[in-house]
Protein backbone atom coordinates (compact mmCIF):
# COMPACT_ATOMS: atom_id res chain seq x y z
CA UNK A 1 0.00 0.00 0.00
CA UNK A 2 1.26 3.47 -0.82
CA UNK A 3 0.38 6.29 1.55
CA UNK A 4 1.14 10.02 1.51
CA UNK A 5 2.99 11.27 4.59
CA UNK A 6 2.85 14.98 5.51
CA UNK A 7 5.73 16.18 7.68
CA UNK A 8 6.02 19.38 9.74
CA UNK A 9 8.69 21.85 8.58
CA UNK A 10 10.84 21.02 11.61
CA UNK A 11 11.36 17.50 10.19
CA UNK A 12 11.95 18.56 6.58
CA UNK A 13 15.67 19.02 7.32
CA UNK A 14 15.88 15.22 7.48
CA UNK A 15 14.24 14.61 4.10
CA UNK A 16 16.19 17.04 1.93
CA UNK A 17 13.43 19.61 2.36
CA UNK A 18 10.54 17.38 1.28
CA UNK A 19 7.34 17.88 3.30
CA UNK A 20 5.17 15.37 1.45
CA UNK A 21 6.54 11.88 0.89
CA UNK A 22 5.15 8.56 -0.34
CA UNK A 23 5.69 5.53 1.91
CA UNK A 24 4.82 1.85 1.55
CA UNK A 25 3.46 -0.67 4.05
CA UNK A 26 0.40 -2.61 5.17
CA UNK A 27 0.28 -0.83 8.53
CA UNK A 28 1.27 2.62 9.74
CA UNK A 29 4.24 1.01 11.50
CA UNK A 30 5.45 -0.52 8.21
CA UNK A 31 5.05 2.79 6.38
CA UNK A 32 7.08 4.51 9.13
CA UNK A 33 9.71 1.75 8.90
CA UNK A 34 9.93 2.40 5.16
CA UNK A 35 10.57 6.11 5.81
CA UNK A 36 13.05 5.28 8.57
CA UNK A 37 15.08 3.10 6.20
CA UNK A 38 15.20 5.82 3.53
CA UNK A 39 15.84 8.77 5.88
CA UNK A 40 18.08 7.54 8.74
CA UNK A 41 18.13 10.85 10.67
CA UNK A 42 14.34 11.09 10.47
CA UNK A 43 13.97 7.63 12.01
CA UNK A 44 14.62 8.51 15.70
CA UNK A 45 12.17 11.40 15.40
CA UNK A 46 9.37 9.05 14.37
CA UNK A 47 10.11 5.93 16.48
CA UNK A 48 11.66 5.47 19.91
CA UNK A 49 14.26 2.82 20.90
CA UNK A 50 11.54 0.19 21.27
CA UNK A 51 10.06 0.95 17.86
CA UNK A 52 7.03 2.70 19.39
CA UNK A 53 5.79 6.12 18.19
CA UNK A 54 8.23 8.83 19.30
CA UNK A 55 6.54 10.64 22.21
CA UNK A 56 7.06 14.19 20.87
CA UNK A 57 5.10 13.57 17.67
CA UNK A 58 1.53 12.50 17.04
CA UNK A 59 0.45 10.54 13.99
CA UNK A 60 -2.89 11.09 12.28
CA UNK A 61 -4.34 8.68 9.75
CA UNK A 62 -6.83 10.53 7.53
CA UNK A 63 -7.42 13.12 10.27
CA UNK A 64 -7.80 10.60 13.10
CA UNK A 65 -5.32 10.26 15.98
CA UNK A 66 -3.82 6.80 15.39
CA UNK A 67 -3.89 6.07 19.11
CA UNK A 68 -7.62 5.50 18.58
CA UNK A 69 -6.79 3.04 15.77
CA UNK A 70 -4.17 0.83 17.42
CA UNK A 71 -1.14 3.05 16.89
CA UNK A 72 1.50 1.66 14.54
CA UNK A 73 -0.62 -1.50 14.12
CA UNK A 74 -3.32 0.53 12.34
CA UNK A 75 -3.83 -0.90 8.83
CA UNK A 76 -3.43 1.53 5.95
CA UNK A 77 -4.99 1.56 2.47
CA UNK A 78 -3.69 2.82 -0.83
CA UNK A 79 -4.13 6.59 -0.97
CA UNK A 80 -4.37 7.07 2.80
CA UNK A 81 -2.92 10.26 4.19
CA UNK A 82 -0.66 10.20 7.25
CA UNK A 83 0.09 13.49 9.00
CA UNK A 84 2.86 13.92 11.55
CA UNK A 85 2.37 16.79 13.99
CA UNK A 86 4.69 17.85 16.84
CA UNK A 87 2.98 16.77 20.08
CA UNK A 88 3.73 19.88 22.12
CA UNK A 89 1.05 22.36 21.10
CA UNK A 90 -2.15 23.80 22.42
CA UNK A 91 -3.85 24.12 25.77
CA UNK B 1 5.04 69.54 24.91
CA UNK B 2 7.23 67.54 22.61
CA UNK B 3 5.87 64.12 21.71
CA UNK B 4 9.24 62.61 22.46
CA UNK B 5 9.65 64.07 25.93
CA UNK B 6 8.95 61.54 28.60
CA UNK B 7 10.07 61.06 32.16
CA UNK B 8 10.06 57.27 31.66
CA UNK B 9 12.78 55.90 29.42
CA UNK B 10 11.53 52.60 28.01
CA UNK B 11 14.06 49.90 27.26
CA UNK B 12 13.45 48.13 23.95
CA UNK B 13 11.63 44.83 24.33
CA UNK B 14 13.41 41.62 23.38
CA UNK B 15 12.48 38.01 24.02
CA UNK B 16 14.70 35.63 26.00
CA UNK B 17 16.54 32.69 24.37
CA UNK B 18 15.05 29.20 24.55
CA UNK B 19 16.19 25.82 25.89
CA UNK B 20 14.72 22.36 25.25
CA UNK B 21 13.11 20.81 28.33
CA UNK B 22 13.90 17.36 26.93
CA UNK B 23 17.45 17.45 25.51
CA UNK B 24 18.77 20.76 26.87
CA UNK B 25 19.70 22.20 23.45
CA UNK B 26 19.64 26.00 23.40
CA UNK B 27 18.67 28.40 20.65
CA UNK B 28 18.21 32.13 20.22
CA UNK B 29 14.87 33.90 20.72
CA UNK B 30 12.37 32.94 18.00
CA UNK B 31 8.68 32.29 17.42
CA UNK B 32 9.41 28.57 17.70
CA UNK B 33 8.17 26.26 20.47
CA UNK B 34 9.66 22.93 19.40
CA UNK B 35 13.29 21.81 19.64
CA UNK B 36 14.57 21.23 16.11
CA UNK B 37 16.76 18.39 17.36
CA UNK B 38 14.34 16.30 19.46
CA UNK B 39 10.95 18.07 19.05
CA UNK B 40 10.72 18.56 22.83
CA UNK B 41 9.17 21.72 24.31
CA UNK B 42 11.28 24.89 24.43
CA UNK B 43 11.27 27.01 27.59
CA UNK B 44 12.69 30.52 27.94
CA UNK B 45 16.10 30.75 29.59
CA UNK B 46 16.59 33.42 32.24
CA UNK B 47 19.87 35.06 33.17
CA UNK B 48 20.68 33.47 36.53
CA UNK B 49 22.72 36.53 37.47
CA UNK B 50 19.96 39.08 36.80
CA UNK B 51 19.01 41.49 39.57
CA UNK B 52 15.82 40.36 41.30
CA UNK B 53 13.52 42.70 43.23
CA UNK B 54 12.73 42.20 46.92
CA UNK B 55 9.19 42.05 48.31
CA UNK B 56 9.10 45.76 49.11
CA UNK B 57 10.12 46.73 45.57
CA UNK B 58 7.46 44.46 44.09
CA UNK B 59 4.82 45.83 46.49
CA UNK B 60 5.44 49.38 45.23
CA UNK B 61 4.89 48.42 41.58
CA UNK B 62 1.65 48.75 39.60
CA UNK B 63 -0.97 46.06 40.33
CA UNK B 64 -0.49 43.97 37.21
CA UNK B 65 1.36 40.78 36.38
CA UNK B 66 4.27 42.90 35.12
CA UNK B 67 5.21 43.60 38.75
CA UNK B 68 6.98 40.22 38.39
CA UNK B 69 8.62 41.11 35.08
CA UNK B 70 12.00 39.69 36.13
CA UNK B 71 10.37 36.24 35.97
CA UNK B 72 8.71 36.84 32.59
CA UNK B 73 10.59 35.91 29.41
CA UNK B 74 11.68 39.33 28.18
CA UNK B 75 14.35 41.94 28.54
CA UNK B 76 13.31 45.56 28.38
CA UNK B 77 9.83 46.87 28.93
CA UNK B 78 6.58 45.20 27.80
CA UNK B 79 4.63 47.22 25.25
CA UNK B 80 1.13 45.72 25.34
CA UNK B 81 -1.39 44.38 27.87
CA UNK B 82 0.19 46.30 30.71
CA UNK B 83 -2.90 46.14 32.93
CA UNK B 84 -3.49 42.38 33.03
CA UNK B 85 -3.18 40.37 36.25
CA UNK B 86 -3.23 40.96 40.00
CA UNK B 87 -6.75 39.62 40.42
CA UNK B 88 -8.30 39.35 43.90
CA UNK B 89 -7.55 36.53 46.32
CA UNK B 90 -10.83 36.11 48.18
CA UNK B 91 -11.08 34.27 51.50
CA UNK B 92 -13.95 31.79 51.56
CA UNK B 93 -14.77 30.66 55.14
CA UNK B 94 -18.05 28.96 54.18
CA UNK B 95 -16.20 26.88 51.60
CA UNK B 96 -13.51 26.07 54.17
CA UNK B 97 -16.21 24.67 56.50
CA UNK B 98 -17.70 22.68 53.63
CA UNK B 99 -14.29 21.20 52.76
CA UNK B 100 -13.36 20.63 56.42
CA UNK B 101 -10.07 22.53 56.15
CA UNK B 102 -8.58 25.44 58.11
CA UNK B 103 -8.84 28.15 55.45
CA UNK B 104 -9.78 28.50 51.79
CA UNK B 105 -9.14 31.29 49.32
CA UNK B 106 -10.40 31.68 45.78
CA UNK B 107 -7.92 33.12 43.27
CA UNK B 108 -10.53 35.02 41.35
CA UNK B 109 -9.54 35.19 37.71
CA UNK B 110 -13.21 35.55 36.73
CA UNK B 111 -12.45 39.27 36.91
CA UNK B 112 -9.22 39.04 34.95
CA UNK B 113 -8.70 42.01 32.66
CA UNK B 114 -9.65 42.42 29.86
CA UNK B 115 -11.43 39.16 28.92
CA UNK B 116 -12.53 37.60 32.24
CA UNK B 117 -10.35 34.50 32.33
CA UNK B 118 -6.81 33.54 33.34
CA UNK B 119 -5.97 33.26 29.65
CA UNK B 120 -5.38 37.03 29.74
CA UNK B 121 -2.14 36.19 31.57
CA UNK B 122 -0.71 33.91 28.91
CA UNK B 123 -1.83 36.21 26.10
CA UNK B 124 -0.21 39.19 27.84
CA UNK B 125 3.05 37.26 27.61
CA UNK B 126 2.46 35.96 24.08
CA UNK B 127 1.47 39.31 22.58
CA UNK B 128 4.66 40.88 23.87
CA UNK B 129 6.59 38.01 22.30
CA UNK B 130 4.75 38.82 19.06
CA UNK B 131 5.84 42.44 19.48
CA UNK B 132 9.44 41.42 20.10
CA UNK B 133 9.41 39.35 16.89
CA UNK B 134 7.55 41.98 14.85
CA UNK B 135 4.61 39.67 14.08
CA UNK B 136 1.50 41.42 12.78
CA UNK B 137 -0.93 38.52 13.03
CA UNK B 138 -1.57 36.37 16.08
CA UNK B 139 -3.95 33.50 16.60
CA UNK B 140 -4.80 30.44 18.64
CA UNK B 141 -6.57 27.13 18.89
CA UNK B 142 -9.03 27.53 21.70
CA UNK B 143 -11.83 25.99 23.72
CA UNK B 144 -13.16 29.52 24.24
CA UNK B 145 -11.40 31.50 26.94
CA UNK B 146 -8.18 31.79 24.98
CA UNK B 147 -10.19 32.85 21.92
CA UNK B 148 -11.75 35.68 23.95
CA UNK B 149 -8.35 36.72 25.30
CA UNK B 150 -6.48 36.68 21.97
CA UNK B 151 -9.29 38.64 20.30
CA UNK B 152 -9.38 41.28 23.03
CA UNK B 153 -5.63 41.73 23.40
CA UNK B 154 -5.12 41.79 19.61
CA UNK B 155 -7.81 44.46 19.24
CA UNK B 156 -6.10 46.65 21.82
CA UNK B 157 -2.72 46.19 20.17
CA UNK B 158 -4.04 46.73 16.65
CA UNK B 159 -2.93 43.28 15.49
CA UNK B 160 -4.83 40.94 13.20
CA UNK B 161 -6.18 37.84 14.91
CA UNK B 162 -7.07 34.47 13.37
CA UNK B 163 -8.85 32.33 15.92
CA UNK B 164 -9.84 28.68 15.58
CA UNK B 165 -12.42 27.01 17.83
CA UNK B 166 -14.45 23.79 17.76
CA UNK B 167 -17.75 24.26 15.95
CA UNK B 168 -19.80 23.56 19.08
CA UNK B 169 -19.03 26.16 21.74
CA UNK B 170 -21.08 28.29 24.12
CA UNK B 171 -22.58 31.45 22.66
CA UNK B 172 -20.72 33.67 25.13
CA UNK B 173 -17.41 32.27 23.97
CA UNK B 174 -18.26 32.76 20.29
CA UNK B 175 -19.71 36.26 20.54
CA UNK B 176 -17.11 37.18 23.14
CA UNK B 177 -14.53 36.56 20.41
CA UNK B 178 -16.12 37.85 17.21
CA UNK B 179 -17.22 41.12 18.84
CA UNK B 180 -13.58 42.28 18.82
CA UNK B 181 -13.37 41.98 15.05
CA UNK B 182 -11.22 38.87 15.12
CA UNK B 183 -11.26 36.44 12.18
CA UNK B 184 -13.03 33.60 13.93
CA UNK B 185 -13.17 30.16 12.30
CA UNK B 186 -15.33 27.33 13.65
CA UNK B 187 -13.84 23.96 12.83
CA UNK B 188 -15.87 20.76 12.57
CA UNK B 189 -14.51 18.44 15.25
CA UNK B 190 -13.12 18.58 18.77
CA UNK B 191 -10.52 20.93 20.21
CA UNK B 192 -7.89 18.31 19.38
CA UNK B 193 -8.83 18.55 15.70
CA UNK B 194 -8.59 22.34 15.91
CA UNK B 195 -5.22 22.10 17.61
CA UNK B 196 -3.84 19.82 14.91
CA UNK B 197 -4.98 22.29 12.26
CA UNK B 198 -3.34 25.17 14.14
CA UNK B 199 0.01 23.36 14.27
CA UNK B 200 -0.18 23.32 10.46
CA UNK B 201 -1.46 26.92 10.32
CA UNK B 202 1.57 28.18 12.28
CA UNK B 203 3.85 26.19 9.99
CA UNK B 204 2.17 27.41 6.80
CA UNK B 205 1.41 31.10 7.44
CA UNK B 206 4.14 32.04 9.91
CA UNK B 207 1.63 33.78 12.19
CA UNK B 208 2.17 33.93 15.93
CA UNK B 209 -0.16 31.20 17.07
CA UNK B 210 0.08 31.89 20.79
CA UNK B 211 -0.29 28.30 22.00
CA UNK B 212 1.67 26.74 19.15
CA UNK B 213 4.80 28.56 17.99
CA UNK B 214 4.73 31.24 20.76
CA UNK B 215 3.94 28.60 23.38
CA UNK B 216 7.26 28.79 25.24
CA UNK B 217 6.70 32.49 25.99
CA UNK B 218 2.92 32.22 26.36
CA UNK B 219 3.06 29.55 29.06
CA UNK B 220 5.24 31.66 31.33
CA UNK B 221 2.29 34.03 31.89
CA UNK B 222 0.58 31.31 33.95
CA UNK B 223 3.34 31.46 36.58
CA UNK B 224 2.00 34.82 37.70
CA UNK B 225 -0.96 33.04 39.36
CA UNK B 226 1.52 31.47 41.77
CA UNK B 227 3.41 34.73 42.38
CA UNK B 228 0.18 36.60 43.13
CA UNK B 229 -1.07 33.89 45.50
CA UNK B 230 2.21 34.04 47.45
CA UNK B 231 2.23 37.84 47.64
CA UNK B 232 -1.47 38.17 48.45
CA UNK B 233 -1.17 35.65 51.29
CA UNK B 234 1.49 37.95 52.78
CA UNK B 235 4.57 36.37 51.16
CA UNK B 236 3.83 32.85 52.24
CA UNK B 237 2.58 29.61 50.73
CA UNK B 238 -0.72 27.78 50.97
CA UNK B 239 -0.45 24.06 51.79
CA UNK B 240 -2.56 22.98 48.80
CA UNK B 241 -3.72 24.45 45.48
CA UNK B 242 -6.57 23.05 43.38
CA UNK B 243 -6.65 24.04 39.70
CA UNK B 244 -8.56 22.94 36.61
CA UNK B 245 -6.72 21.02 33.90
CA UNK B 246 -7.27 21.20 30.15
CA UNK B 247 -3.86 21.03 28.47
CA UNK B 248 -2.27 20.70 31.92
CA UNK B 249 0.06 23.68 31.55
CA UNK B 250 -1.33 25.68 34.49
CA UNK B 251 -0.37 22.93 36.98
CA UNK B 252 3.20 22.82 35.71
CA UNK B 253 3.50 26.61 35.75
CA UNK B 254 2.08 26.89 39.28
CA UNK B 255 4.82 24.53 40.38
CA UNK B 256 7.47 26.50 38.52
CA UNK B 257 6.18 29.83 39.87
CA UNK B 258 6.14 28.76 43.52
CA UNK B 259 9.58 27.20 43.01
CA UNK B 260 11.04 30.40 41.55
CA UNK B 261 9.79 32.51 44.46
CA UNK B 262 11.24 29.97 46.90
CA UNK B 263 14.56 30.08 45.03
CA UNK B 264 14.52 33.89 45.16
CA UNK B 265 14.03 33.78 48.93
CA UNK B 266 10.78 35.77 48.68
CA UNK B 267 8.89 32.97 50.42
CA UNK B 268 9.95 30.01 52.55
CA UNK B 269 8.66 26.58 53.44
CA UNK B 270 7.21 23.58 51.71
CA UNK B 271 5.82 23.98 48.16
CA UNK B 272 2.07 23.41 48.14
CA UNK B 273 0.56 20.08 47.13
CA UNK B 274 -0.89 20.56 43.67
CA UNK B 275 -4.27 19.05 42.82
CA UNK B 276 -5.77 19.01 39.33
CA UNK B 277 -9.45 18.71 38.45
CA UNK B 278 -11.06 17.54 35.22
CA UNK B 279 -14.54 16.65 34.05
CA UNK B 280 -15.07 12.88 34.10
CA UNK B 281 -16.11 13.07 30.44
CA UNK B 282 -12.60 14.24 29.55
CA UNK B 283 -10.07 13.27 32.22
CA UNK B 284 -6.99 11.90 30.44
CA UNK B 285 -4.57 13.53 32.92
CA UNK B 286 -6.38 12.29 36.05
CA UNK B 287 -6.52 8.80 34.53
CA UNK B 288 -2.80 8.90 33.67
CA UNK B 289 -2.05 9.86 37.28
CA UNK B 290 -4.25 7.07 38.62
CA UNK B 291 -2.85 4.50 36.20
CA UNK B 292 0.79 5.53 36.60
CA UNK B 293 3.43 5.28 33.88
CA UNK B 294 4.14 7.84 31.21
CA UNK B 295 1.80 6.97 28.34
CA UNK B 296 -1.11 9.37 28.14
CA UNK B 297 -4.15 7.83 26.50
CA UNK B 298 -6.11 10.45 24.52
CA UNK B 299 -9.86 10.64 24.94
CA UNK B 300 -12.76 11.91 22.86
CA UNK B 301 -14.31 14.57 25.14
CA UNK B 302 -17.89 14.09 26.30
CA UNK B 303 -18.67 16.83 28.80
CA UNK B 304 -20.51 20.14 29.05
CA UNK B 305 -17.26 21.61 30.36
CA UNK B 306 -16.04 22.64 26.94
CA UNK B 307 -13.27 24.87 28.27
CA UNK B 308 -11.49 21.78 29.66
CA UNK B 309 -12.40 19.46 26.78
CA UNK B 310 -8.90 18.65 25.57
CA UNK B 311 -8.62 14.93 24.95
CA UNK B 312 -4.94 15.01 24.00
CA UNK B 313 -3.35 17.44 26.48
CA UNK B 314 0.16 18.56 25.50
CA UNK B 315 1.30 18.98 29.10
CA UNK B 316 -0.60 15.95 30.43
CA UNK B 317 2.48 14.01 31.47
CA UNK B 318 4.17 17.07 33.01
CA UNK B 319 0.98 17.94 34.93
CA UNK B 320 0.63 14.37 36.24
CA UNK B 321 4.23 14.56 37.45
CA UNK B 322 3.60 17.94 39.12
CA UNK B 323 0.67 16.47 41.08
CA UNK B 324 2.50 13.27 41.97
CA UNK B 325 5.81 14.86 42.96
CA UNK B 326 4.27 17.58 45.14
CA UNK B 327 2.14 15.07 47.05
CA UNK B 328 -1.09 16.17 45.43
CA UNK B 329 -3.61 14.20 43.40
CA UNK B 330 -6.34 14.54 40.78
CA UNK B 331 -10.13 14.48 40.74
CA UNK B 332 -12.61 13.82 37.93
CA UNK B 333 -16.19 15.03 38.47
CA UNK B 334 -19.44 14.41 36.61
CA UNK B 335 -21.29 17.11 34.68
CA UNK B 336 -23.99 17.16 37.39
CA UNK B 337 -21.32 17.66 40.06
CA UNK B 338 -19.67 20.49 38.15
CA UNK B 339 -22.98 22.33 37.80
CA UNK B 340 -23.41 21.97 41.57
CA UNK B 341 -19.84 23.24 41.90
CA UNK B 342 -20.71 26.42 39.99
CA UNK B 343 -23.66 26.98 42.31
CA UNK B 344 -21.81 26.36 45.56
CA UNK B 345 -19.02 28.70 44.51
CA UNK B 346 -21.61 31.38 43.77
CA UNK B 347 -23.57 30.77 46.98
CA UNK B 348 -20.61 30.23 49.34
CA UNK B 349 -18.14 32.74 47.93
CA UNK B 350 -20.12 35.16 45.75
CA UNK B 351 -18.04 34.26 42.72
CA UNK B 352 -19.78 33.20 39.50
CA UNK B 353 -17.39 30.96 37.64
CA UNK B 354 -17.71 29.13 34.35
CA UNK B 355 -17.88 25.37 33.96
CA UNK B 356 -14.16 24.92 34.68
CA UNK B 357 -14.71 26.73 37.99
CA UNK B 358 -17.46 24.24 38.75
CA UNK B 359 -15.03 21.41 38.01
CA UNK B 360 -12.48 22.96 40.38
CA UNK B 361 -14.97 23.49 43.21
CA UNK B 362 -16.52 20.04 42.78
CA UNK B 363 -13.03 18.56 42.45
CA UNK B 364 -12.00 20.14 45.77
CA UNK B 365 -15.11 18.64 47.40
CA UNK B 366 -14.33 15.21 45.93
CA UNK B 367 -10.72 15.43 47.18
CA UNK B 368 -11.93 16.44 50.65
CA UNK B 369 -14.37 13.52 50.75
CA UNK B 370 -11.59 11.16 49.67
CA UNK B 371 -9.46 12.35 52.61
CA UNK B 372 -6.89 14.06 50.38
CA UNK B 373 -7.28 17.42 52.18
CA UNK B 374 -6.36 17.81 55.86
CA UNK B 375 -8.07 19.69 58.68
CA UNK B 376 -5.10 22.08 59.00
CA UNK B 377 -4.83 22.71 55.26
CA UNK B 378 -4.81 26.21 53.79
CA UNK B 379 -6.19 25.72 50.30
CA UNK B 380 -6.32 28.01 47.27
CA UNK B 381 -8.78 27.26 44.47
CA UNK B 382 -7.82 28.67 41.07
CA UNK B 383 -11.06 29.93 39.55
CA UNK B 384 -10.11 30.66 36.00
CA UNK B 385 -13.08 32.05 34.06
CA UNK B 386 -16.33 33.99 34.42
CA UNK B 387 -19.73 32.27 34.59
CA UNK B 388 -21.41 34.66 32.17
CA UNK B 389 -19.40 32.92 29.45
CA UNK B 390 -21.13 29.57 29.97
CA UNK B 391 -24.71 30.43 30.94
CA UNK B 392 -26.00 27.42 29.02
CA UNK B 393 -24.48 25.06 31.60
CA UNK B 394 -26.49 26.41 34.54
CA UNK B 395 -29.66 27.50 32.74
CA UNK B 396 -31.69 24.60 34.13
CA UNK B 397 -29.96 24.48 37.51
CA UNK B 398 -30.92 27.86 38.92
CA UNK B 399 -34.32 28.55 40.50
CA UNK B 400 -36.84 30.31 38.31
CA UNK B 401 -37.74 33.81 39.46
CA UNK B 402 -41.45 34.42 40.14
CA UNK B 403 -43.18 37.14 38.13
CA UNK B 404 -45.59 39.45 39.97
CA UNK B 405 -47.61 42.60 39.33
CA UNK B 406 -46.06 45.79 40.76
CA UNK B 407 -48.23 45.53 43.87
CA UNK B 408 -47.20 45.02 47.46
CA UNK B 409 -50.13 42.65 48.05
CA UNK B 410 -48.69 40.33 45.41
CA UNK B 411 -45.28 40.41 47.04
CA UNK B 412 -46.24 39.87 50.70
CA UNK B 413 -47.38 36.24 50.34
CA UNK B 414 -44.27 35.51 48.30
CA UNK B 415 -41.99 36.88 51.02
CA UNK B 416 -43.90 34.94 53.71
CA UNK B 417 -43.63 31.74 51.67
CA UNK B 418 -39.93 32.14 50.92
CA UNK B 419 -38.61 33.51 54.23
Amino acid sequence: MSVTVNLPSVLAAHTGGARTIQANGRTLGEAVADLAARYPTLAPRLRDDQGKPYPFVNFYLNDEDVRFRGGFAAPVQDGDEVTVIPAIAGG
Amino acid sequence: MSATSSSIALLPLTARPLRCRNCGAERGPAPVAICELCLGPLDPVYDAGRALPDAETIRRRAPSLWRYKEWLPFDGDPVWSLDTGFTPLVEAPALARRLGVARVWVKNDTVSHPSLSFKDRVVAAAINAAAAFGLETIGCASTGNLANAVAAHAARAGLKAWIFIPEELEQGKIIGTSVYGARLVRVRGTYDDVNRLCAQVADHFGWGIVNVNLRGYYGEGSKTVAYEIAEQLGWRLPTAVVAPMAGGSLLTKLRKGFGEFLDAGLIHGQPPRLYGAQAAGCAPIVRLLERGGSALEPEVPRTICRSLAIGNPADGLFAARAMHETGGWGAAVSDAELVQGVRLLAEDVGVFGETAAGVTAAGALALARAGRLRADDEVVLCITGHGLKTLEAVLDAVPEAPVIAPRLRDLIPLVEERS
